[in-house]
């Protein structure tokens, strides 16, 4: 099942995650990198939960790159994607290693990478 | 050791370069916020290395009769496109950037999306100074270190000087303002590359 690029999402927002409003784990937020864990999709998902997999078939995306690609709220593909995580069909890890997050290189290393950008 | 900036990029199969690319590693994110209207997704487009994307993010706004058993008729959704966009830096970073609206009212997504990032780009127009008081105010109360930067638009007043316009924001002597043109990505890689720096310079105590 390919998902639509133009026009209406291909589920309505409230039936994409069959009901549940909240994602099953918390540790999910909008730049978690989400990638396919590989396994082969079983029988039984839903078409948002397939057109999700299929996505990240082609790639790693974040959460918010998926919803802009399937047309569905932030909140529905962390259910989504917490629904796949936990069929170990999805992996998903944080934007930033946790022992990276608070190195005091980070900015440098950003302001030095946003310099090399304008010498191209 | 490989370059970061080869093109590894393994988005052939997708067809759209939204896929990230392999050597992604740091995700990091600035919000780029100002009223509305003042070049927040111009500035994101400019610098983008994606065509910028957006997602349909609803807010719901409870009326104060809540215990009504029509209550639910009385609470209204309305949506608002984010738009993003993001930037492979060397050594494995992806900036993202977010345009951010700033009124009060987009407090719960403001803190949503705020959640981890380094730092706001405040966009100003100088035609509309007061347009861009809300947003400061909700960039204050929430700690989000921030720069400001007016985006040149054509007919923009030239008369201030930069001290009359530090005054009108009322902002700190150590908060970077500058000027930029939201169109041309050098300009707009200068604006990030001001706040950027302020981060490095006044190192934030406590960092989500």
């Amino acid at each position: 099942m390919t998902p639509r690029r133009g026009g209406r999402p291909l589920v309505p927002a409230y039936l994409s995650t069959g009901g549940v409003a909240r994602p099953s784990r918390t540790h999910l937020e909008r730049l978690s990198v989400l990638t396919g864990s590989g396994e082969p999709a079983p029988a039984g998902l839903t078409a948002a939960q397939a057109a999700l997999l299929e996505e990240l078939e082609y790639g790693a995306l974040t959460v918010v790159e998926a919803a802009a690609l399937l047309r569905l709220p932030v909140s529905a593909v962390l259910v989504l994607a917490a629904d796949l995580i936990d069929h170990d069909l999805v992996l998903a890890r944080a934007p930033i290693p946790p022992a990276r997050r608070f190195d005091p290189d980070l900015l440098k290393r950003v302001a030095d990478g946003l310099r090399d950008l304008k010498h191209r | 050791m490989v370059s970061a900036t080869s093109s590894t990029v393994d988005t052939a199969a997708g067809g759209d370069g939204i896929h990230l690319p392999d050597t992604a590693r740091d995700l990091v994110k600035i919000l780029v916020t100002g009223p509305f209207g003042v070049g927040k997704t111009t500035l994101i487009g400019s610098v983008s290395e994606i065509r910028p994307l957006h997602t349909e993010e609803q807010l719901t706004e409870a009326s104060a009769q809540v215990d009504d058993l029509a209550g639910v008729r009385d609470k209204s959704t309305t949506t608002v496109a984010i738009d993003f966009g993001r930037i492979s830096l060397a050594g494995g970073i992806v900036l993202y950037l977010f345009g951010t609206p700033g009124q009060e009212r987009f407090r719960p997504l403001w803190d949503d999306i705020a959640y981890g990032a380094l730092g706001a780009l405040v966009l100003v127009d100088a035609r509309r100074i007061d347009a861009s008081f809300d947003v400061l105010g909700l960039v204050e109360e929430t700690g989000l270190p921030y720069a400001v930067a007016f985006n040149t638009f054509p007919d923009a007043p030239r008369h201030h000087t930069p001290e009359q316009l530090r005054a009108a924001l009322d902002l700190e002597p150590t908060t970077p303002m500058v000027t930029c043109d939201a169109r041309e990505p050098n300009s707009s890689i200068d604006a990030l590359l001001a706040l950027v720096q302020h981060l490095i310079d006044h190192r934030p105590a406590e960092h989500r």
